[in-house]
């Protein structure tokens, strides 16, 4: 292979946080026309060599060329304006202003009077247009949009500003099967354009069905760069976490094989007609102890309005909730939390950590609450109950005193389940608990959530990912268009397929369609719901 | 964005033909349908009618050109600090330091012109002293990352101190200084008796401010960033925009601002003390959030803080209207006012968010 020069070239890149290394000694090449999968666990260094790119961090060791210019960026301003644009994992937009705004802002095009409103909506509906979204309209505010869609915009950003090269970093964690299709595509003529792509996933099926070339980081260090069809799966993990994986693949599974008598026991919670106006319809429920509930559905489905009712974070407006037997209402999370009920939201960010809290804070931040304030936790029990759930979850780097913001993704779920834990809840719902992190963190969560449901504690796991939803849950509801259509008592011969079917079912076939095709890719690694899924696919196929 | 001009035409359009106010309420419904962050700020326009009207049925003589032209020639200076601290709120600021870069600026000015320099040259050194306080603000806030609470009430200390050092006596211009001129009242519409439309340059001022500030923050990138910033300044950042220099930027305008109230507030009262302006930065904000500004940020129109700034002002003449209520009362009134309209936008908020 002819090698043409890099359009960026990092040479033995170190950044240094105080008392870690992040980075020590990072190589990275990126070429015109390629898709380049930056890969490894969280916690590896992605997502600092991706700021130390584009200027967020300052490098302490290191060059980064770009075009055969040494730079040193100072803020992604500077990388744009050099051709580098950034879609983060978390949407970095601003939900106050139009959608066409979004996408313009910084550029929008200008006139004798000023910004030219009309051209430049007109400019954003042609960027939204190259990923097939220019039915939005670009008038509107961005906070009407999903998360999802909303990442989709940051995307239509980055190419409206005609980036050279385009970083994405974790895009396809909100995404459905269907959205992913369309961002490839986009992806592939941006790279047949000459742009240079770099990529991260914690999908090794996007990995291999968009990515040239990868470069592998492991606990901040360089483990190596491949073509991509060189490198089996199997070869791809073992690299990313430095040893073999049989144990993963073992956990969950086994729980469904003996059957529950749901009618003999009483439920622990049960709603009858539990509701509120526009955002989910009246619904019965029973979570019985030590079950963990499954909530499937698409995004918007309306399994985190359901969750948010039986915490107490919205009130319900209609129907009601027995406890115990006994009836209770939830008006506030509060309430939620003195039934010990807790509940870990799906937006992390936002209403998951406090970012400039150390992790230890973060961590007690629960149970302080439900104490009340005039109790403080004595140090030595913060000390004692931070220690076990560090250990017992696995959170890296295990030092308690770390901010939380400078932790990866994956880590800080980990201590926001601590967080919970702590409280120790009789019920316990995890909306979307492995959303954007890597393979190893997501099975530790996942043997987490087995583990609880094992010792009593009744879980409701909402997932986008229907793999992981049937290989945890013992019964699993199913949600479409704010209303439960379904529930499926799993056993050993329920697939995810099943629960697409149900959605697909109901409902318009135009909706079904991209259904199935989401279906599809969900349920292709495996068809043995009882196995790990990634690991366990990797294996199968290496 | 034309959104909050139209709602203010109900005003003089009340005469109209029936069919043509439906039609301007079907646009309304339209354009709040699409976006409902306008909303406060049609409550304000029209609670504002509300107290015309109220007014106008209890004591009368307050729909005529004298009492609407008074209204906004005695508040031309408040509407400047409302626009003004638009700009910095709309980040998620806020500006304490406006009342007293009002005084330190009127006073310095009186005494320079007093001392013989050229008018011309006072009117553009008031406005540069508030220019001078603002960058010191931004420059605090954006490069040694202090509050903007403290950064501008450190400011607000010094402008007061130094308004002291230079006098604590009232400092009156000349009668015939030609400052006074942006102060002299000008007969537009000759009405019957004392009934005519009147106006003074400071009003003109007043509303190219009004007319600028809707400009910058509408048409202008450096505009669109302010809002974003209130949106999220890690996003605005992280999206490439010039967040340092832009928060920099909103408390220069706002103390330059400061220095033009200072300037057509001077020119009304020829007189300059070093107690002026105590409490109007509260005034300002109060204006502002009236008008339906999130303090937050992010959310709000120049238009309404406007319409904030001339309830303050109506309410004051409502008050000595009446006769009855006691002007110690006036701040316990704008208190409540300025309470309910928060409530108020409280709810419709949260039911738009269902």
């Amino acid at each position: 292979m002819t090698e043409p020069l890099p359009i960026v070239e990092m040479r033995d890149i170190s950044i240094e946080f105080p008392g870690v290394k992040a980075l020590d000694g990072v190589d990275f090449r990126l070429f015109q026309g390629e898709v380049h999968a930056l890969m490894g666990e969280n916690g590896a260094g992605k997502s600092t060599l991706i700021k130390a790119l584009t200027g967020v961090y300052k490098i302490d060791g290191g060059s980064i060329i770009v075009a055969g210019q040494e730079r040193q960026f100072h803020g992604t301003r500077d990388a744009q304006s050099a051709g580098v644009s950034t879609v983060y994992q978390e949407v970095n937009l601003v939900t106050n202003l139009s959608i066409g705004e979004n996408v313009m802002l910084g550029h929008e095009i200008r006139g004798t009077f000023g910004v030219n409103w009309r051209a430049t909506h007109a400019a954003a509906t042609d960027a939204l247009a190259k990923l097939g979204l220019e039915y939005l309209d670009t008038h509107k505010p961005l906070s009407t949009l999903s998360i999802a869609m909303q990442q989709l915009v940051a995307i239509s950003r980055a190419m409206a500003v005609k980036a050279k090269v385009l970083i994405l970093d974790e895009p396809t964690s909100s995404l459905d099967a269907a959205e992913v299709e369309g961002l490839f595509a986009v992806m592939r003529t941006l790279r047949d354009q000459g742009v240079a792509i770099l990529f991260v996933s914690h999908f090794l099926d996007q990995i291999y069905a968009i990515s040239d070339r990868l470069t592998i980081l492991r606990n901040g260090r360089y483990e190596g760069e491949y073509l991509t069809r060189d490198l089996d799966r199997h070869a791809l993990i073992s690299k990313m976490i430095g040893k073999d994986l049989g144990a993963l693949s073992s956990l969950g599974g086994n729980r469904r094989v003996e059957q529950r008598d749901y009618d003999a026991e009483a439920p622990l919670l049960a709603a009858k007609g539990l509701g509120r106006q526009g955002s989910i319809e009246p619904t019965d429920l029973d979570i019985h102890t030590g079950e963990v509930v499954g909530f499937a559905g698409l995004l918007g489905s309306g399994r985190t309005e359901l969750a948010r009712l039986l915490y107490g974070a919205d009130r319900a407006g209609e129907g009601e909730l027995t406890l115990h037997g006994k009836r209770v209402d939830l008006k506030n999370p509060a309430d939620g939390l003195g039934k010990r009920i807790a509940f870990s939201t799906e937006n992390r960010r936002d209403e998951g950590i406090v970012a400039d809290l150390t992790v230890r804070e973060n961590m007690i931040l629960a149970i302080q609450a439900e104490r009340g304030w005039a109790r403080p936790i004595p140090r030595k029990e913060q000390d004692e109950l931070v220690e076990k759930y560090i250990t017992a979850l696995n959170v890296r780097p295990a030092d308690p005193n770390r901010l939380i913001k400078n932790l990866s993704g994956g880590n800080q779920q980990k201590v926001l389940l601590g967080r919970w834990l702590a409280t120790k809840p009789e019920l316990l719902i995890l909306d979307e608990p492995t959303r954007g992190i890597d393979v190893g963190a997501k099975a530790e969560i996942q043997e987490a959530v087995a583990q609880l449901a094992e010792d009593g504690v009744s879980v409701v796991f909402i997932s986008s990912e229907l793999e992981e939803v049937v290989r945890l849950s013992e019964r699993i509801v199913v949600l479409k268009d704010h209303q439960k259509i379904g529930e499926i008592v799993n056993g050993p011969g329920v697939t995810a397929q099943q629960i697409v079917d149900v959605i697909a079912a109901h409902g318009v076939a135009a909706a079904a369609e991209s259904d199935i095709i989401d279906a599809e890719a969900d349920v292709e690694p495996s068809n043995d719901p009882d196995t790990a899924h990634t690991p366990a696919s990797a294996e199968e196929e290496s | 964005m034309t959104i909050v001009q139209n709602p203010q035409a109900p005003q003089t359009g009340a005469a109209d033909a029936e069919s043509g106010f439906a039609k301007l309420m079907s646009r309304v419904k339209r354009v709040i349908a699409s976006n409902p962050s306008v909303l406060p700020t049609v409550a304000a326009i029209v609670i504002f009618i509300g107290m015309v009207v109220y007014g106008e049925v209890a004591y009368g003589r307050i729909v005529q050109y004298n009492t609407l032209s008074n209204l906004f020639i005695n508040n031309a200076h408040l509407i400047i600090l409302a626009v003004a601290m638009t700009f910095v709120i709309l980040t998620g600021g806020i500006d304490l330091s406006v009342g007293s870069v009002i005084a330190l600026s009127s006073v310095a000015g009186v005494m320079l012109a007093n001392a013989g320099w050229d008018p011309m040259v006072v009117i553009v050194l008031m406005i540069l002293i508030g220019t001078a306080m603002g960058l010191a603000s931004g420059i605090l806030i954006q490069y040694f990352n202090v509050q903007p609470f403290i950064a501008t009430l450190a400011m607000m200390f010094l402008g007061r101190g130094l308004a002291a050092l230079l006098s604590t006596q009232p400092e009156r211009l000349a009668d015939d200084s030609p400052i006074l001129w942006l102060g002299e009242q000008f007969k537009v519409i000759d009405g019957e008796k004392v009934n005519d439309v009147v106006i003074t340059p400071g009003v003109i001022i007043a509303l190219l401010v009004v007319l600028i500030a809707f400009f910058v923050l509408h048409r202008t990138r450096t505009g669109r960033t302010v809002y974003a910033i209130g949106g999220s300044e890690s996003s605005s950042a992280l999206m490439g925009l010039a967040v340092p220099r832009t928060k920099v930027l909103v408390y220069v305008i706002s103390g330059t601002l400061s220095g033009v109230a200072a300037v057509v507030y001077t020119s009304r009262l020829g007189i300059a003390q070093n107690i002026t302006g105590i409490g109007w930065e509260l005034d300002a904000i109060a204006a502002t959030v009236i008008g339906g500004t999130l303090l937050t940020g992010g959310y709000g129109y120049v238009l309404g803080s406007v319409v904030g700034a001339l309830v303050l002002g109506l309410m004051n003449v409502l008050i000595t209207r009446d006769g009855g209520i006691p002007p110690e009362m006036t701040t316990i009134i704008t208190g409540g006012i300025l309470l309910i309209f928060v409530l108020l936008q409280r709810a419709v908020t949260s039911k738009r968010r269902t």
